[in-house]
């Protein structure tokens, strides 16, 4: 039996788009193809949480149903990895209580359940998250405010790969850019299962004026499912299968 | 978002509150708030006239999978490594906001480092020998304490032993890391993996008796392990132990038994040592006192509780 597998967009930025469609909109459809979008905001020593270019990152994690984080940049390694897992687990658990509500019928979820029962289900959903395949796409907001950040969350990223590596399951990352140099989106860093590589393409990475959010998630969307992942996805609705 | 869930608490759960479970029924008296954690926040609670802990969380599924951590903790046999659960229900708030709670017993002790610095430096070879031996039993379970910090031990009187109070990291051998802090973390230091094994809790355990020295911890710098090396040497109470350390750092033991026997070895060679210093000291009367009674008592005190240890 295949194991299944956890489709996510990790959409790290700093403030608010300002071209193209409404990214949650983009978040919703990415949702509807089995992709969880996450976001991470990074606020400004200046900024609180209740920053308006911000409030943005709220709205595309949940209807990207994802998880959505706002950091400063000191704390970002941990947040990456938090953020990942438990998306990673939200899944899972969405995931088991749609059969928790085709056998026990109704409105049952996990809440309802005792918690010795409960206990026994997390049980599950932790297995799952130990074992299944990850794919992680980077989507990595490189307008000009995120310049003097660019080098940290270079080091989340080597340290989010050293926490899911540390899985029984397999990992794949991949991280693109945007907006592009003349598409809104673009390739940085190719699918790959581990981002240790990853430091000779960064400093690389130009910045740009506008902030393309919604139209890179759309494309971001359709890097799932290319090349030798075809045959995986295939087969794959909900973004995962029963193992 | 966890930032909001603290706020929630702070509003909501007062000093003088009754929670009482949906499940088990059972009603317990908020007392005080003993700290907050990444998920949810401990207080001190009264259950017909008996103190406890009851950590509350409005994230049942972290909360359910720290219960699942403590009852396998209580199966480990023959050994209390965590604090004993005794009830886990769910309440829902006046507000009605659903919580999710557990209830264990309450340790009241002193923190690792005031304790040390108060009693004496004698205390460390105790203490190392009693959490590797702690670690030990664990490890051979199948599981890794993962997140082992100073914050989550205690010392508990009498007489003094290490306990460990928040046992939510505990990872099974093999799997990924479940919680971890940066400080104690050797993935963020360069120097191996997050996967459980029991050297990543012996890279921790270092990490815990260095930050006994430096309550501020300290930054990684350009090149962490040597970082690591010159605070280690810089802690003149650490010196006997700097070799054994400095292995564990490196992850040169497999087992936490394999870092016990080298470290009781030590201890055995300050107990020789000390007795050929004495022997020189009544025929010149030069030697320093002080050193050598420190030295004695810290290797009389730390075999004792090993040998103690040995028959539980």
């Amino acid at each position: 039996m295949k194991k299944g597998t956890i489709k996510q967009i990790l959409l790290i930025t700093d403030g608010c788009s300002n071209k193209g469609e409404d990214p949650a909109a983009t978040a919703a459809l990415a949702n509807q193809q089995g992709i969880t979008v996450n976001v991470i905001g990074i606020m400004e020593d200046f900024h609180t949480e209740e920053s308006e270019g911000l409030q943005e990152v709220e709205e595309i994690a949940l209807s990207g149903g994802g998880v959505s984080q706002l950091v400063y940049k000191q704390s970002l390694s941990q947040t990456v990895q938090m953020v990942t897992k438990q998306a990673m687990t939200q899944t899972l658990q969405g995931f088991v209580n749609k059969e928790l509500k085709q056998i026990l019928g109704s409105e049952q979820s996990m809440e309802d359940l005792d918690p010795e029962k409960r206990g026994e289900i997390m049980e599950v959903v932790e297995d799952m998250g130990e074992t299944c395949d990850l794919e992680v796409l980077v989507l990595l907001d490189t307008s000009a405010s995120m310049a003097d950040k660019l080098e940290t969350v270079k080091e989340a990223l080597i340290d989010l790969s050293l926490s899911l590596n540390a899985r029984i399951g397999r990992n794949r990352f991949s991280i693109f850019s945007f907006p592009g140099k003349r598409k809104d989106m673009e390739k940085v860093f190719d699918w790959s299962p581990r981002l240790d590589s990853i430091s000779t393409i960064f400093p690389k990475l130009t910045s740009g004026g506008i902030t393309p959010t919604g139209p890179a998630i759309r494309e971001a969307m359709y890097q799932f499912g290319k090349k030798s992942l075809l045959r995986s996805f295939r087969d794959d609705e909900a973004g995962l299968e029963e193992a | 978002m966890m930032k909001q869930d603290w706020k929630k608490h702070d509003s909501e759960i007062r000093p003088g509150m009754v929670v009482e479970g949906k499940w088990h029924h059972k009603k317990y008296l908020i007392k005080k708030k003993l700290g907050a954690g990444a998920i949810g926040s401990v207080y001190l609670c009264d259950v017909n006239g008996s103190p406890a802990a009851l950590k509350i969380s409005d994230n049942s599924t972290s909360m359910t999978v720290e219960v699942n951590v403590l009852k396998s903790l209580e199966k480990v046999q023959g050994s209390r490594l965590g604090p004993y659960l005794l009830d886990v229900d769910d309440w829902t708030s006046p507000l009605g906001t659903k919580y999710a709670f557990y209830v264990m017993e309450y340790l009241k002790g002193e923190a690792l480092g005031p304790f040390i610095h108060q009693h004496g430096r004698e205390w460390i070879g105790v203490f190392m020998i009693q959490l590797l031996e702690d670690l030990n039993k664990l490890h051979q379970s199948g599981w890794v304490f993962g997140d082992l910090k100073t914050e989550n031990l205690m010392v508990i009187q009498t007489p003094p032993r290490l306990r460990w109070v928040d046992v939510g990291g505990t990872t099974q051998i093999g799997r990924a890391i479940k919680e971890y802090t940066e400080f104690y973390d050797r993935g963020y230091w360069g120097m191996g993996t997050r996967r459980a094994e029991p050297s990543y809790d012996l890279f921790a355990f270092v990490m815990v008796f260095l930050h006994v020295y430096y309550p501020k911890r300290f930054e990684k710098g350009g090149n962490p392990e040597a970082t690591l090396m010159r605070k280690l040497n810089e802690v003149k109470a650490l010196t006997p132990y700097r070799h054994v350390l400095k292995k564990a750092l490196t992850g040169k033991y497999t087992s936490s038994s394999d870092m016990k026997k080298e470290l009781v070895q030590v201890l055995q060679r300050f107990q020789q040592q000390k007795q050929t210093r004495t022997q020189t000291r009544k025929k010149t009367k030069t030697s320093k006192p002080a050193a050598a009674l420190e030295l004695g008592g810290m290797t009389f005190l730390a075999l004792g509780y090993y040998l103690l240890s040995l028959l539980f």
